[in-house]
């Protein structure tokens, strides 16, 4: 235990933290002793805990603001939908489908994270953050009005309405505008979402600790510097970036492919869904992967778990959220609570 | 170092512990599916039931409580819980007692299976909702793999019913933008059509695509279509003007009251008097606060239901409303308080006993919906095919002095506005006679 360096034991913590998470639920799922609620909650955690680490990546590591990280989700989410309902009958075999579907969002989000990327990285902070929201903005829109269908003589495109897309009668409408997808094979399951937080947390913590990860952590704590030293600051800004919406589009694959239906409204692709997964990365600490992972397994279960207030549970949520925020990073409640640890570290050495 | 590392591995186990504790506590018997369905019924029908040997039949709801649908959701549950409350005055279904138990769901898909996933929980054996149609679509998904029976009130969507254990009281979409095209075109309504909608709502564009294409059968000719979204709902003078521009006699308005009051006010300050036509949505426009009723002359509508009706069932579920809650029910309550009833009429049908499994339920209630015919609220003769889909006739009505009045082959309500216009109105009436043949 005392060979292995710090970040390692850190790491490896995490890491161990999700595979117990991953062996307890399913040895409670085969044993019959969860509920339904959160046997549903499952897969939508895993999108949400891939979505809190990866937005802490541009957060955190790169020290950018973005508002716009469920445009990245929706992204991927649309594109691997649209996939697999084109291919629900060419690929019956879900696994294989899947994975392609998986990759083909990601590769989309990617794209999207490296378009943006390249005129709005050169912003920064508060400029950042409203171009990011604007973006993601700009994503829901765009889907809000496309219309996609597939005929005998190939796909059909238009913004306008199902009717002006000009299709032969036994063609099937796959993007309907604001109805969005319905209709998605249901592929997501609880253990390939665990296996894609432990890709995810690969490649972030790998990222963190490698090489190119120092480099974006210099130019976040010093621009200047940086440069001065000769990190090219595109090219480690953009990369963190681009891995960061390819991540989140990930997501929204897990997401897209949990639910029957498929729709870009503002509480599932909006700022708002942006904002609550910046909350995730807040409360569990900017920059802190394993935080992340915990703020957004804590956060999600917390309003389905308040249920039984009923009408008071949206209220009893905010209350809750401002309490734990204040509980973790007031200086004051730090302060307390380090003074309180090391009196309980005085009297265990004591013991000993 | 060391210290933070334990107090960390404290609290993610405090963390994880709270969070199994919640969850182990919630489910309590009935979370062994299967077997311990039919266990769960009994136990909370000796429990809960008490005075009546019949035990209790569960019934979950599905709608939003908060945020920007809640109006929908809250209506629903309340003429849900009226009837519920009627239902267990008058004993109940098959002797049993109904209890409600109605989750939000936020309007979001996601949220919505949680809150069915938190009713099967708590042991539903049918489902009311759920109210909009995304959420719909996603119940219905995961209510199909389970087998349980669901009804939604108002879930519009095609897809909404796409299962054959999911059924709904409201019109679809679709048939309301036939509907609409149609009536147009058989009463020679105008020549020149515009439409605006919302293309960004399910509901708004689901009916316009429809009418669209049943427009290209009649005898009139769109000359606009303007879209907005919902980020943009405040402004209209754009569109208007187009369809003014384009001579439009009438202007198609598929969505809801508060965006169509803001047309009417902002047409009338530009001095556009088209005929305004407009779906279910539209009912409630006369309450909408600060909102000159004298605006709404002439819009007509289609509705599922009107509060100001003669009809004596009507009647008292308004008078009943307006005590319980203080308002007058809109049409989302009067579909809930008709699907209530839809399902105890369809369990009564089947014979459901609260002993019975939901997947057991869900077979019987399946094979009844297309045996019942009641006589509800929101139509008269109200039956239901294999497909989930009601069969009714829409009701036309249209507002003549500050007050809905249904336009209908019935000499007595007719006569409300006969006064207002006798030729207009002897039209319209002998229009309905041939639509309703």
């Amino acid at each position: 235990m005392k060979k292995l360096n710090k970040t390692t034991r850190s790491n490896l913590i995490t890491y161990g933290m999700v595979i117990a998470m991953f062996l307890i639920m399913q040895a409670m799922v085969s044993a019959g002793r969860i509920s339904s609620l959160l046997q549903g909650l499952l897969v939508p955690l895993c999108a949400y805990i891939i979505l809190a680490v990866s937005l802490n990546l541009t957060v955190g590591i790169l020290g950018e603001l973005s508002l716009g990280h469920a445009g990245f989700m929706c992204v991927g989410a649309f594109t691997s939908a649209f996939f697999s309902k084109c291919m629900a009958e060419a690929l019956p075999v879900a696994g294989v489908r899947y994975l392609l579907a998986l990759l083909i969002g990601a590769a989309a989000a990617g794209v999207c994270g490296i378009l943006i990327g390249i005129p709005v990285l050169r912003l920064k902070g508060d400029y950042l953050a409203i171009v990011t929201l604007a973006f993601g903005e700009i994503i829901k829109n765009i889907v809000n009005i496309l219309f996609i269908g597939k005929d005998e003589n190939g796909f059909h495109f238009s913004t306008k309405d199902t009717f002006s897309l000009g299709m032969s009668i036994d063609g099937e409408v796959i993007v309907n505008g604001p109805q969005g997808i319905t209709g998605t094979p249901k592929d997501s399951t609880f253990a390939i979402g665990m296996v894609l937080i432990l890709i995810t947390l690969f490649i972030v913590l790998n990222l963190i600790h490698s090489r190119s990860g120092r480099a974006i952590m210099a130019i976040r704590d010093n621009r200047i510097a940086a440069e001065s030293i000769g990190i090219n600051i595109t090219k480690y800004k953009l990369m963190a970036f681009s891995v960061s919406a390819a991540l989140a589009g990930v997501a929204g694959v897990i997401y897209a492919h949990n639910l029957a239906t498929l729709t870009a409204q503002p509480k599932n692709f909006g700022y708002n869904m942006s904002i609550m997964i910046l909350v995730f990365v807040v409360l569990g600490g900017i920059g802190n992967i394993r935080g992340s992972v915990i703020a957004a397994i804590v956060l999600t279960l917390l309003p389905e778990l308040l249920r039984g207030l009923s009408d008071y549970r949206m209220l009893i949520y905010a209350v809750v959220l401002i309490a734990m925020m204040l509980f973790n990073w007031s200086p004051k409640a730090i302060a307390w609570r380090e003074q309180y640890a090391a009196k309980f570290r005085r009297k265990k050495q004591k013991e000993v | 170092m060391k210290l933070k590392k334990a107090l960390c591995a404290a609290l993610t186990a405090a963390m994880a512990v709270t969070a199994f504790a919640g969850c182990g506590s919630e489910p309590g018997p009935s979370s062994q599916e299967g077997a311990g369905d039919s266990a769960a019924g009994t136990e909370a029908g000796t429990e809960a039931a008490g005075d009546t040997a019949g035990g209790t039949i569960k019934i979950g709801g599905i709608g939003p409580l908060t945020g920007g649908a809640a109006v929908y959701g809250i209506a629903v549950k309340n003429g849900a819980e009226l009837a519920v409350k009627e239902i267990n005055e008058a004993g109940g279904i098959n002797g049993a007692q109904v209890e409600l138990n109605y989750q939000d769901d936020e309007h979001d898909a996601e949220k919505a299976v949680n809150a069915y996933n938190t009713l099967k929980d708590w042991g539903a054996q049918a489902v009311l909702g759920a109210v909009t149609s995304a959420p719909c679509v996603a119940v219905g998904g995961v209510a199909q793999e389970d087998n349980i029976f669901m009804l939604t009130p108002s879930g519009t969507a095609v897809d909404c019913v796409k299962y054959d254990n999911a059924f709904r009281v409201c019109f679809s979409d679709p048939m309301q933008g036939v509907e609409s095209a149609k009536y147009i075109g058989e009463h020679g309504l105008a020549a020149k059509v515009a439409a605006i909608y919302d293309s960004s709502d399910v509901y708004s564009t689901g009916i316009y695509q429809a009418f669209a294409q049943e427009a290209e059968n009649q005898n009139f000719e769109i000359v606009a279509a303007e879209a907005f979204t919902a980020e943009s709902k405040s402004d209209f003078s754009v569109q208007l003007q187009k369809a003014k521009d384009a001579g439009a006699e009438l202007v198609f308005l598929p969505f809801y009251y508060s965006e169509a009051s803001l047309v009417l006010k902002q047409a009338a300050g530009m001095d556009y008097k088209p005929i305004f036509f407009g779906c279910d949505g539209m009912d409630g426009i006369l309450a909408v606060q600060g909102f000159d009723a004298a605006l709404a002359d002439n819009l007509i509508f289609l509705s599922p239901f009107t509060p100001t009706s003669d009809d004596p069932a009507i009647q008292k579920f308004v008078t009943d409303y307006q005590e319980v809650y203080g308002e007058t029910p809109n049409q989302f309550a009067a579909d809930a308080y008709d699907g209530m009833y839809a399902i105890k009429a369809a369990m009564e049908d089947g014979s459901v006993t609260p002993d019975m499994s939901p997947s057991d339920i869900c077979e019987a209630m399946k094979a009844s919906m297309v045996n019942i015919t009641m006589d509800g609220v929101t139509a008269k003769n109200l039956t239901w095919e294999a497909s989930g889909e009601p069969s009714k006739e829409p009701m036309v009505v249209k507002i003549a002095n500050g007050d809905y009045a249904v336009v209908d082959d019935d000499a007595d309500t007719g006569s409300a506005d006969t006064e207002t216009g006798a030729d207009e109105a002897a039209e319209n009436v002998e229009g309905t006679e041939t639509a309703a043949e």
